[in-house]
């Protein structure tokens, strides 16, 4: 039987063998010890000293961070939640993001930053947002978007032995999503999407949560008739972008689904950027789908008419076609 | 001190309805009524309580997480909060906003909040804006032992300390932030302790004796009525339940502790206090509980009641 195992316990795995592998990495967040394992396992004692339990503080232990990295350590930072991020922007964006490039590529930074984000109903507006654009349009960040168990692994240790800053967002909804992950060690390199299903109508591009519902929207288009090919980007920063268009020259449509508000997501980014490199394959408008543009509110009813839904991915391909 | 009759009777009467309030709550939850998020305020009312009864309707609180009590307290109606953890249309927030989130602007009711110390800004801000349109309003800032290592904790204090802003800043010390200890967390035993570098007055109170709570705070708003600026008061208290949600299965405390902290339940005592006192006999008081009662019942009914909000209207309100 193949072991199956939840991101949660993909991640806790990914970190504790980096920490085993490479003493220098640390694990820094608030309340870490409601959950002091790695993977599912107690957490090995001689490892403990490198958990650390901030303080709320999220602007200094996130600056703490790129501190440490500067001066050889590979901190992870772990937010609760992307939300707080936001507390912390001037670390992220005004110092981290950009140390390296003000340095003329004299600072090193190995730091990790990772945050769940989403919605995972009726945790209202500052518990439920997807930020990734904030990050994506940040030059000196990389951004990583897993939705399996098995690339949450295998991308987490890559962001550990990366040398420079990563946001790994992952999505509450996925944290006890289980799936197939190998006992042996492996990692995947940044910048390479997976196509999850071909199809030759249409292209949808998808990652984090909205991707497994891009897959059971395909899935109703498919009993309609219409071939759906699903791309899991993984990485937004670095892009696939080759994946990206080699598809929409063979399907000729393309819909990008993602949970951010669409203004100024990076669905925009996206189909900005098929426009300008790939309009010769374009058979029709691009489309996108995601958030409608306004906080996500706390009622059932609201939320889910806020949030990108199955049916709105299916209508966004039907109206293409 | 000399606190009236009246006064007293309405400070237990707000201590019950935030019991019961959130006792329904749990009841709720109990049932499988989905609510969202709740943070529960039980063992804390003489707070909330303590403080807010010495405002009148046009004074400003900001609160946090854990607001039902600060909101019943300042004077929210119940049965609008009910509603809105009902995530209907007639809530407080018309279902938009739910447990971390109830605002009434109507009552001074700045608004609940789910960032961590993002309040106490907020706060200040309406001193200072009390304090340019020159009236004799005052403001406070609830906030938690785990925000005062937020930097906005910081900043406001010393900002209400450079401009004299007539702000109290209420610090619920209930020992942990989450499941993390205080005495870990913060650098100091005492969280008062942090005004003596703002060089505003710190004091701790017995945050289980409503009365103790209100006359610290007596003298606080004085002093920022007559212009002396703020004050940081520490309430030592403690969360019965968990984090959020109606659990009271704590990993990291003990039992015998909590057991030790309820002995010393806020309404329990002030209860006795009052028979002891000849403020008000067993029956009188039992009145109130149940007037608290039929209160909670009907906000409940009302809620259940009213409809829920169309999908749409999740567009509006943006901006006005
Ligand atoms: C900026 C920010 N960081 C983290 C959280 C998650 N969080 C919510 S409540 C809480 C603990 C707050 O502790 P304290 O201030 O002592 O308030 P209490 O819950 O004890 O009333 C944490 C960490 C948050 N909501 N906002
Ligand atoms: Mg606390």
């Amino acid at each position: 039987m193949q072991r199956e195992i939840t991101c949660n316990q993909a991640i806790n795995e990914a970190i504790g063998e980096e920490m085993k592998r490479n003493s220098t990495v640390f694990l820094m967040g608030e309340d870490l010890y409601g959950n002091p394992t790695f993977g599912g396992k107690p957490l090995d004692l001689s490892l403990k000293k490198r958990v650390l339990n901030t303080p709320i503080s999220e602007p200094s232990f996130v600056g703490a961070g790129l501190g440490a990295a500067l001066t050889g350590m590979r901190p992870i930072v772990k937010l609760m939640f992307v939300d707080f991020s936001l507390m912390a922007l001037d670390q992220i964006i005004n110092q981290i993001a950009k140390i390296t490039y003000m340095s003329g590529g004299n600072a090193k930074v190995p730091l990790v930053i990772w945050a769940p984000e989403g919605a995972s109903g009726r945790s209202a507006a500052q518990h439920s947002q997807s930020l990734e654009g904030i990050f994506v349009g940040t030059p000196g960040l990389k951004v990583i978007t897993p939705s399996t168990p098995y690339d949450v692994k295998g991308l987490f240790k890559t962001a550990i032995r990366d040398n420079n800053p990563v946001i790994f967002l992952t999505h509450k909804r996925l944290n006890y999503l289980k799936g197939h992950v190998p006992e042996e060690e492996y990692l995947i390199p940044f910048g390479q999407g997976t196509i999850k299903r071909k199809g030759d109508d249409v292209t949808i591009v998808s990652w984090l949560y909205t991707l497994n519902k891009s897959l059971v929207a395909a899935e109703q288009l498919k009993n309609e008739g219409i071939s759906v090919e699903v791309i899991d980007l993984r990485t937004l920063v670095p892009l696939d972008s080759k994946l990206i268009l080699d598809s929409v020259k063979k399907t000729g449509r393309l819909v990008v689904a993602e949970e951010e508000a669409k203004r100024g997501s990076v669905a925009s980014e996206i189909a900005a950027f098929v426009a300008e490199e790939g309009f010769q394959y374009l058979k029709a408008p691009i489309k996108r789908v995601a958030s409608k543009n306004v906080p996500i509110p706390f009622a059932k009813t609201m939320e889910d008419f806020v949030l990108p839904q199955v049916g709105d991915i299916v209508k966004a391909v039907k109206d293409i076609i | 001190m000399n606190i009236s009759k009246s006064k007293l009777i309405n400070m237990y009467e707000k201590m019950v309805q935030i019991r019961l309030f959130e006792e329904e709550i749990i009841k709720l939850i109990g049932l499988g009524q989905p609510l969202g998020m709740a943070h529960l305020y039980i063992g804390e009312e003489a707070v909330a309580v303590g403080v807010c009864s010495n405002f009148l309707d046009d004074d400003y609180i900001v609160s946090t997480h854990r607001g039902h009590g600060h909101c019943i307290a300042k004077g929210v109606k119940i049965k609008y909060m009910m509603a809105e953890l009902f995530q209907k249309k007639t809530g407080t927030n018309k279902g938009k906003g739910g447990s971390m989130h109830i605002a009434d602007f109507t009552v001074g009711m700045l608004g609940a909040c789910g960032i961590v110390g993002g309040g106490i800004p907020i706060a200040t801000g309406s001193g200072l804006s009390i304090k340019l349109r020159e009236t004799n309003q005052v403001a406070a800032a609830f906030f938690g032992d785990g925000a005062t290592n937020q930097g906005t904790f910081h900043e406001s204090l010393n900002m209400a300390s450079i401009w004299k802003l007539p702000v109290l800043y209420i610090c619920e010390n209930n020992l942990y932030g989450m499941f993390t200890p205080a005495s870990y967390a913060l650098s100091v035993q005492d969280v008062s302790k942090k005004a003596e570098a703002y060089g505003i007055p710190g004091v701790t109170v017995n945050g289980m004796d409503v009365i103790d709570v209100y006359e610290v705070t007596n003298q606080a708003v004085k002093r920022a009525r007559n212009g002396l600026g703020p004050t940081l008061i520490e309430c030592k208290t403690y969360r019965y339940y968990e984090h959020y949600g109606s659990s009271t299965d704590s990993f990291y405390r003990t039992k015998e502790e909590c057991e030790k902290w309820k002995q010393r339940d806020p309404i329990k005592n002030f209860r006795i206090r009052l028979i002891n006192d000849g403020v008000l006999t067993e029956d009188k008081l039992y009145g109130i509980e149940e007037k608290v009662n039929a209160e909670i019942e009907e906000a409940v009914k009302f809620a259940e009641e009213s409809p829920n909000p169309n999908p749409e209207d999740a567009l509006e309100d943006l901006f006005v």
